[in-house]
C-alpha cells in the first residue's frame, strides 16, 4: 500500500523536522486591540525597511497579552505586550514567578476616547457631570441620593437635546472602560457632590477603604437598559449607532477619526477632542499607551532592538509620522523614551 | 394506519359512500395531508430565502473586493534621491528607506499636472500624492532594490490608488462624505474623474487580493489572502496526512476486528461524544498540549493542523464506520469462503467497496475543518502575519493565518474599506468548501455501488 508507505514517510518528515525546528527568526507581539492597528502600522513598515522578517502581532486585549509575555523566557513566548493600560503589580509578580525578572516600559503616545453619535442627529456639548446624571444608578436630588430618575439628555442638563438617554460603553474586560470609569464617571461624581455622599455612607476601617468603597459607588451604573454594555470592538457599536441613531456611543480617537463620515463627536467641558486637544491636556478623557519588552529577548531574537527603536522613531511615532496619521496622540517626551529604549532601561517597581 | 382500516372495512357503515364523492373522514385525511405539504413548502420557502438573503448579502458587500483602482505612471528614479554618491552600491541604496520615495511619487505628480486637463485648483502634487496607497513607495523601493541598474531612468509603475479613492468608484465615498472625512478631499475626488478620463486610473481585477499578504490598518487597499489561503492549505494537509490514516484504521479495527464487548462499547459511544464537543475545546487542549507542553511555535500551521485533526477524527471515524457496515456481508463471506484471511478479505474486497464512502466522509470533514475558526483563536493564528510560510515542511512551523480567521480579523478593524475586503475573504472561503463538497458528490457518484 503505497499511500500508507506515502502518509508514514510525510509524518517521519514532519516528526523531525519538528525536533529540528529552527530558532525563531521574527518578533512575536500580543495584547490591546487598542494598540494592534499602531503595532501593524508599524510592524509593517518595520518589514519593508530592513533585512528582519515582518513581526507577527496578535490582539487579545491587554490583560491577556500582559500575561501570555509573563509566561517565562523562551523561544515559544511572546517578546512584547501591548498593553492601554499600565502594567498591575499582580502582572509583575507574575512575570517574577516565572522567571521574567526585567520588563521594559514604553510609552509611545496617547489615545483619546471620545463620545460620538450618528452624523444625521443633534450634537452634543457634555461635562462628566451630565455622564454621571445619565448613566448612574443613584444621583443626587435635592441633596439627596436617590435611584436615577432621568429619562432625556435634558433632564441631567437644560442646555442638551430633550433626546431619550441610550449610551453604548465598553465592556467591563476593555481597557477604555477604565478610563471611562475613572475620568468621566468619577469625575462626574466629584462634580455633583454624589462622591462626598458615599463617603460619608461608606464602611470601612481606614480612610484608604472609604475611599475606594465611594469610587465603586460612583461606577456603579443604572440597570434599565439605559447603558448598554459593548463586549465586541468599535465596529459593533457603530453597527449599534447605525441601528439607533438616538444613542451616544463611545469610541478611540483614532477609531472616529477613521468614521468622520458617519460619526458626529461631542465636546466634553467645551474641548473638541483631536490629537492637539488631547496632546495638550485640554481634552480630560484621555490614557498613555504603552508596551512592555521582555528584556531576556533582547539580543535573542533577531530584530528585536531594532523594531522598539523604530516603533519610537521620529519617523513612525513623532508628529507627523504615520501613527499620528491614523489617530495617536504623539508623546510630547517622546526624545526621552528613544533615549530610554536605545539604553535598554528597565521599568522600575510601580509607584 | 387505523383510519384507513377503519374507513376500508366494507359494511361497516351504510353503503351509500360513494367512491367518487368524498365522505367526511377522507376530506379530513387529504386535508392533513395537503396541509403537511404546505408546511414542509413553507418550510423549503423559508430556508432559500434565508440563504438567498445570506448569500446576495455577501455577494452585494464582497464582490467589489475582487476589482480595484489603479492609477499607472511615470516615475523618475532620481539618482540624487535614492543614489546620492552615484555608486550604485546596494546597500547604500537600502539604507534609503520607503520615506525617502514618497517624494518621488509626488514629483509624477507634478508632471501629471502639466498635461492639459488634468489639475484641480487648490490641490498640490504633495495632497494628490495621497491617491497612492501607501503601499507604493514600498512597490516602489522593492523594484529599486531587484533592478539597481534603472536608477537615473523613468520607468512606467502601476501603483494602487488609495482605499478612499477606490471606495469612490465602489460608492462607498461620495463628494458629501469627503468634505467631512480627513483621509480624502473633493479635491482629490474631482482630479480622480480627470485622470480616469485620461486613462492614467482604471478599475481593474484585483489578483492581489487572491495572493497579497495582509496589510495594516492604514492601507486596506493592499489586503489580500495569500497567507491565509496558504496558511489554511498547509492545515488542510497536516490534517488529511492525520486524519485519513489514523481516522480508517480506527474505524476498520472497531468495525472488522475488535470483539464486541463493553470496552468497545464505551470506545464507540465516546466517539460519538468527541464528535459533539464544541469546538473550542480542542482549541484550549492544543494550547495547553502542543504549544505549552510540547513547545510548538505559536501561530505555526503545523499546531492548527493538530487541533483540527483532533475535531475531525470523530466525524470521519464516524463515516468510514457508516460506508464499511454499508458493505454487505456476502462480500466478506465469499472471500472467506474461498480461503481468504481476515485481513485480506477486508483490504482486497471490503475495504475499496467502502473507498467512495470514505473519501466523501474524509473531504466533509475536511471542509468543516477549513471553515473552523474558534480553535484557531486560542492558538495564535488570529495573529496580523505578513510573511509567505516557506516551503513544506518547514512551513509548517513558520507563522501564518488562516482563511476564517482572517475573516473574523478584518471585521474587527476601523476603516470601512475592510468590510468589503471580509465579505470578498468569505466569497473565497464558500468557493472553497462548495469545491470540496462538489469533489465530494462527484466521487460518490461514479464510484459509489448500491447493492
Amino acid at each position: 500500500m503505497s499511500f500508507v508507505k506515502l502518509t508514514a514517510s510525510a509524518l517521519a518528515i514532519a516528526a523531525v523536522s519538528a525536533t529540528t525546528a529552527s530558532a525563531r527568526d521574527q518578533v512575536q507581539i500580543a495584547g490591546s486591540s487598542t494598540v494592534l492597528p499602531y503595532a501593524t502600522i508599524v510592524a509593517e513598515a518595520f518589514g519593508e525597511n530592513f533585512d528582519f522578517p515582518t513581526p507577527v502581532v496578535e490582539g487579545g486585549g491587554s490583560g491577556a497579552g500582559r500575561k501570555k509575555m509573563c509566561e517565562g523566557v523562551g523561544e515559544n513566548t511572546i517578546d512584547i505586550a501591548n498593553s492601554s493600560s499600565r502594567i498591575k503589580q499582580s502582572d509583575i509578580d507574575l512575570c517574577g514567578s516565572n522567571g521574567v525578572s526585567e520588563i521594559m516600559e514604553v510609552r509611545f503616545g496617547y489615545d483619546g476616547i471620545v463620545f460620538a453619535s450618528d452624523i444625521n442627529g443633534p450634537s452634543f456639548a457634555f461635562t462628566p457631570a451630565d455622564w454621571f446624571n445619565a448613566l448612574a444608578k443613584e444621583v443626587v436630588v435635592d441633596g439627596k441620593l436617590v435611584a436615577n430618575p432621568n429619562k432625556s439628555w435634558a433632564d441631567t442638563n437644560g442646555s442638551l437635546p430633550a433626546q431619550d438617554i441610550l449610551a453604548f460603553i465598553p465592556g467591563t474586560k476593555h481597557g477604555t472602560r477604565e478610563v471611562f470609569d475613572k475620568k468621566v464617571l468619577e469625575a462626574g461624581c466629584k462634580a455633583t457632590g454624589a462622591y462626598d455622599i458615599f463617603l460619608a455612607a461608606a464602611e470601612g476601617e481606614t480612610d484608604k477603604k472609604k475611599k475606594k468603597a465611594a469610587k465603586k459607588a460612583c461606577h456603579a451604573l443604572r440597570t434599565d437598559g439605559v447603558s448598554v454594555d459593548i463586549d465586541g470592538d468599535y465596529t459593533e457599536t457603530l453597527a449599534r449607532l447605525a441601528a439607533n441613531s438616538n444613542a451616544i456611543g463611545v469610541f478611540g480617537l483614532s477609531f472616529y477619526q477613521n468614521n468622520t463620515d458617519k460619526l458626529v463627536v461631542a465636546t466634553m467641558d467645551g474641548v473638541t477632542p483631536s490629537t492637539e486637544t488631547v496632546a495638550s491636556g485640554e481634552y480630560p478623557v484621555s490614557r498613555p499607551l504603552f508596551f512592555y519588552v521582555k528584556k531576556a529577548h533582547l539580543g535573542v531574537i533577531p530584530g528585536l532592538q531594532e523594531y522598539i527603536d523604530f516603533f519610537v522613531s521620529d519617523d513612525m511615532a513623532g508628529p507627523d509620522g504615520p501613527l499620528a496619521e491614523y489617530g495617536l496622540v504623539s508623546d510630547p517626551e517622546l526624545a526621552k523614551t528613544q533615549e530610554m529604549v536605545a539604553a535598554g532601561v528597565a521599568m522600575g517597581p510601580l509607584n | 394506519m387505523t383510519d384507513a382500516t377503519s374507513s376500508n372495512v366494507p359494511g361497516e357503515r351504510s353503503g351509500k359512500t360513494s367512491l367518487y364523492a368524498q365522505d367526511a373522514r377522507t376530506k379530513r385525511r387529504n386535508a392533513a395531508e395537503a396541509r403537511f405539504r404546505a408546511y414542509g413548502i413553507a418550510a423549503i420557502v423559508v430556508a432559500i430565502l434565508a440563504l438567498i438573503g445570506l448569500v446576495s448579502s455577501i455577494l452585494y458587500n464582497g464582490s467589489s473586493a475582487f476589482r480595484q483602482t489603479f492609477i499607472t505612471m511615470d516615475i523618475y528614479l532620481d539618482p540624487a534621491k535614492l543614489d546620492k554618491d552615484g555608486s550604485g552600491d546596494i546597500e547604500k541604496i537600502a539604507k534609503v528607506s520607503t520615506f525617502g520615495y514618497a517624494p518621488l511619487i509626488a514629483k509624477a505628480f507634478e508632471a501629471e499636472f502639466e498635461k492639459p486637463g488634468i489639475g484641480v485648483e487648490g490641490l498640490t502634487a504633495k495632497k494628490a500624492a495621497k491617491m497612492i496607497s501607501k503601499e507604493g513607495p514600498a512597490d516602489l523601493r522593492r523594484f529599486v532594490l531587484a533592478n539597481p541598474d534603472k536608477i537615473g531612468e523613468t520607468v512606467t509603475f502601476k501603483f494602487l490608488a488609495s482605499g478612499r479613492i477606490d471606495g469612490y468608484y465602489k460608492g462607498r465615498v461620495t463628494a458629501e462624505t469627503a468634505k467631512l472625512d480627513k483621509n480624502v478631499s473633493p479635491e482629490q475626488l474631482l482630479l480622480a474623474d480627470q485622470l480616469k478620463e485620461a486613462g492614467v486610473l482604471k478599475t481593474t481585477f484585483n489578483f492581489g487580493f487572491l495572493t497579497n499578504a495582509d496589510a495594516s490598518e492604514n492601507r486596506p487597499e493592499a489586503a489580500g489572502l495569500g497567507v491565509a489561503i496558504l496558511g489554511s492549505f498547509y492545515m488542510m494537509l497536516v490534517v488529511l496526512c492525520l486524519t485519513l490514516p489514523i481516522g480508517v484504521a480506527a474505524s476498520i479495527y472497531l468495525e472488522e476486528f475488535a470483539p464486541k464487548n463493553w470496552i468497545t462499547d464505551i470506545v464507540e459511544v465516546n466517539i460519538s461524544n468527541l464528535a459533539a464537543v464544541p469546538s473550542i475545546v480542542f482549541g484550549i487542549l492544543g494550547l495547553a498540549i502542543f504549544i505549552n507542553f510540547m513547545g510548538l511555535p505559536q501561530s505555526a500551521p503545523i499546531v492548527g493542523g493538530l487541533v483540527l485533526t483532533l475535531m475531525t477524527l470523530p466525524t470521519i471515524i464516524i463515516a468510514t464506520r457508516a460506508s464499511l457496515k454499508a458493505v454487505p456481508p456476502s462480500i466478506r463471506d465469499a472471500a472467506l469462503g474461498v480461503g481468504a484471511s481476515k485481513m485480506q478479505a477486508v483490504f482486497h474486497h471490503v475495504l475499496p467497496l467502502a473507498a467512495p464512502g470514505i473519501l466523501t466522509g474524509t473531504i466533509i470533514g475536511l471542509a468543516q475543518a477549513l471553515g473552523e475558526t474558534a480553535p484557531l483563536l486560542l492558538i495564535g493564528m488570529v495573529a496580523f502575519v505578513r510573511e509567505y510560510p516557506a516551503g513544506p515542511p518547514e512551513g509548517f512551523f513558520d507563522p501564518a493565518a488562516a482563511l476564517p480567521v482572517q475573516v473574523y480579523n478584518w471585521t474587527q478593524r476601523a476603516d470601512p474599506a475592510f468590510v468589503e475586503r471580509a465579505s470578498g475573504a468569505i466569497i473565497v472561503l464558500l468557493v472553497f468548501l462548495l469545491a470540496m463538497n462538489a469533489i465530494a458528490i462527484i466521487l460518490r457518484r461514479r464510484f459509489e455501488r448500491r447493492w
